[in-house]
């Protein structure tokens, strides 16, 4: 099983994002996704940045694989989507279809927003071009188990396996709306908050991220302690997604427990101090916020 | 059955469209005014009578089961039923559109399959999907089978949809609520394929079908469950500090006496971000696009849906009658059209809260 770093999910400083790949090009990741998903308003990183920053990362031997943005509204959207669709240098994620249509045929990832549930579904999108797929992240393992009986030959597996899990995209970024702000002037205040901001219930029970657009868990999703079931699953790589904080020592943990070094339920032991809280319910068939703990 | 759906209503978007630009007197009298279909919901056999009743161009309907996105207890048509809406709507020259719009689990494939199966075998006029792999199911086994691609589906811009229509050759493309008004209008111009938008109802705030908040918080959704929020979950707890209304255990709002308290979809709650309380998602409040009729038309809209299949007949009965009347006279006055004040009132009664928003089609919404 490979190693993958997910993309950015957070508005990051033009120095800080650019500190962190220096980094990530020493880590032992084999597999790098980059590029803005979130939101076309981010452009600390102009397109010919990020570019850049794939070509250093592929001269550092990691696979690289630009993502495209997931939610498309604008003429805009879709002109800065195709310039990284058409691209022939690399491989791309596309995070929705209009992605899938302008890569022409050519190879792509099928990213986690995709929403591929069936076999039937991922062998389309196999004939188009998909030579891996991210799970959606609300499947079980039972769930993943029965896709991986339909997976049609040549498409590989990859599952998110760490972080803060994106579940929903709006036209309406919540961020500014805390502010009080509309989205077109929304003075970028992402950048205040590198690994979103918190939203808990009524009774300070922490529950969900915002994230400018998109709304991510409150709880870091692990799967560190379900590595063995993954790999008898038949599962390619693995998905890291990016924090702020301790990003060295997590690549560090799973690296050591893919590599066999460490077993599994001792590298979930390990990760228990990277993370605020942990969630691992979606893995189990049950509510995603829950966490069964690792035997 | 693909011909006889519709007079040529791509021909009257592009009719519409070449006819932007021209003042609304040269548009009156050169071109016939585009009127877009009036889809409504129904849940049951009732509701679809009412919509019928009450002036729907279609009514749409789902199956009793997760094939679609509405599975609630009590709800839906079983096959005997649907045949029955659909001798009441053909009878009186109105269309039944048919949703089967969740995603078809992985070894669970059959139960989609056989939906679409039925869909054939009832004589719908279209069904509404949202997976690629369904849809290439059907497009081989009932070739005539009509494809409209649901608001589950997420295509938000052009050339996604015009994948689809490449693929699949889906008729129609009903949009999330993400767009702006001007955005519909730039995406309508670059594809062939019919556009739905919704019009009035429950607001969905996150795009449609890339939404795992309900399954995140209750362990069911709307992509593999076809449920949001669903009430089995929803406890409501009276206490000393407030009527508490809870989703799997989890707070989503807490109500003081004399404050009304809606239904606890997670996105409508009161939350805490940095030691602030407030509606961090969106407020109860209903979609309501009827003053955007007219510049829907010159679009080149081609139907207008309205959200509810969870509702009552009565409440589906008001909607269909207010959207009826509002489109026949925006039809036949489309320069002079004017929202009337009786229609507003009858609509913000029947929304959540009692609050109405024009959502993403106002930019500042956004």
């Amino acid at each position: 099983m490979r190693l993958a770093l997910g993309p950015l999910l957070y508005y990051w400083t033009r120095d800080a994002v650019l500190e962190f790949y220096a980094r990530v090009a020493g880590l032992p990741v084999d597999i790098v996704y980059v590029g803005e998903v979130v939101c076309a308003r981010r452009r600390a990183l102009r397109a010919d940045d990020w570019i850049g920053l794939a070509r250093d990362l592929a001269a550092a031997g990691k696979a690289v694989v630009l993502s495209t943005q997931a939610l498309i509204e604008s003429e805009g959207d879709i002109r800065a989507m195709r310039r990284v669709a058409e691209r022939a240098d690399f491989l791309v994620e596309a995070n929705e279809m209009g992605a899938v249509r302008a890569r022409g045929g050519r190879p792509f990832v099928a990213g986690p927003h995709l929403n591929v549930y069936n076999g039937a579904t991922l062998a389309w999108l196999a004939q188009l071009g998909a030579t891996r797929w991210v799970m959606p992240v609300e499947l079980s393992g039972r769930a993943l188990a029965g896709l991986q009986r339909e997976r049609p030959a040549g498409v590989e597996t990859e599952v998110f396996a760490w972080g803060r899990l994106p579940l929903a995209f709006s036209a309406r970024c919540f961020t500014a709306r805390h502010y009080d702000l509309p989205k077109d002037d929304c003075q970028f205040r992402c950048l205040e908050h590198a690994d979103g901001l918190a939203l808990a219930t009524r009774e300070g029970k922490p529950f969900l991220t915002l994230n400018g657009i998109q709304t991510q868990s409150a709880q870091v999703y692990d799967l560190a302690g379900a590595l063995d079931e993954l790999r008898a699953l038949g599962v390619d790589a693995v998905r890291l997604s990016p924090q702020s904080a301790g990003m060295d020592e997590v690549i560090a943990a799973f690296r050591a427990a893919l590599d066999g070094r460490i077993a599994p339920a001792q590298a979930s032991r390990a990760l228990a101090g990277l993370a605020p809280g942990r969630c691992n319910g979606y893995w189990h068939g049950a509510a995603g916020l829950e966490y069964r703990e690792v035997a | 059955m693909l011909n006889q759906f519709r007079p040529d209503p791509i021909l009257a978007g592009v009719t519409a469209r070449a006819a932007r630009g021209r003042d609304d007197r040269s548009f009156l009298i050169i071109a016939a005014v585009p009127k877009p279909e009036l889809v409504c919901p129904a849940g049951a056999l009732p509701a679809l009578k009412a919509a019928v009743d009450n002036g729907a161009d279609c009514v749409y309907i789902g199956l009793r089961d997760d094939t679609n996105a509405r599975n609630f207890a009590g709800l839906n048509f079983a096959a005997a039923q649907a045949a029955e809406g659909v001798r009441y709507a053909h009878a009186r020259g109105a269309k039944v559109l048919l949703a089967i719009n969740t995603y078809p689990q992985a070894g669970e494939h059959a139960r989609w399959t056989r939906a679409v199966d039925t869909a054939a075998t009832l004589g719908v006029d279209a069904v509404i999907l949202a997976d690629p792999g369904l849809m290439r199911y059907a497009r081989a086994r009932h070739p005539a089978l009509r494809l409209h691609l649901s608001v589950q589906g997420s295509a938000t811009n052009h050339e996604a949809i015009n994948l689809y229509h490449e693929q699949f050759g889906i008729a129609r493309a009903v949009l999330p609520r993400v767009l702006s008004i001007a955005q519909v209008d730039e995406l309508v111009r670059h594809t062939a394929v019919e556009i739905e938008v919704f019009g009035f109802g429950s607001l969905c705030v996150m795009v449609e079908g890339r939404c795992s908040l309900s399954s995140f918080a209750c362990g069911e959704g709307p992509n593999t469950r076809g449920a949001c929020s669903p009430a089995k979950h929803v406890r409501w707890d009276p206490r000393p500090t407030g009527l508490e209304a809870r989703l799997n255990g989890i707070l989503i709002d807490r109500f003081t006496p004399g404050e009304s308290a809606g239904y606890p979809a997670l996105c409508k709650g009161r939350f805490e971000v940095e030691g602030e309380t407030h509606y961090a998602i969106e407020e109860p409040s209903s979609l309501n696009a009827l003053a955007l009729l007219p510049e829907l038309a010159r679009i080149g809209v081609a139907a207008v849906k309205i959200e509810g299949r969870q509702r009552s007949p009565a409440y589906v009965a008001a909607v269909t009658r207010v959207w009826r009347a509002a489109i026949d006279a925006c039809s036949a006055h489309l320069a002079s059209f004017a929202v009337e004040p009786g229609w507003s009132a009858a609509l913000a009664q029947l929304a959540e809260g009692q609050q109405v928003t024009l959502g993403a089609y106002h930019r500042k919404w956004k």
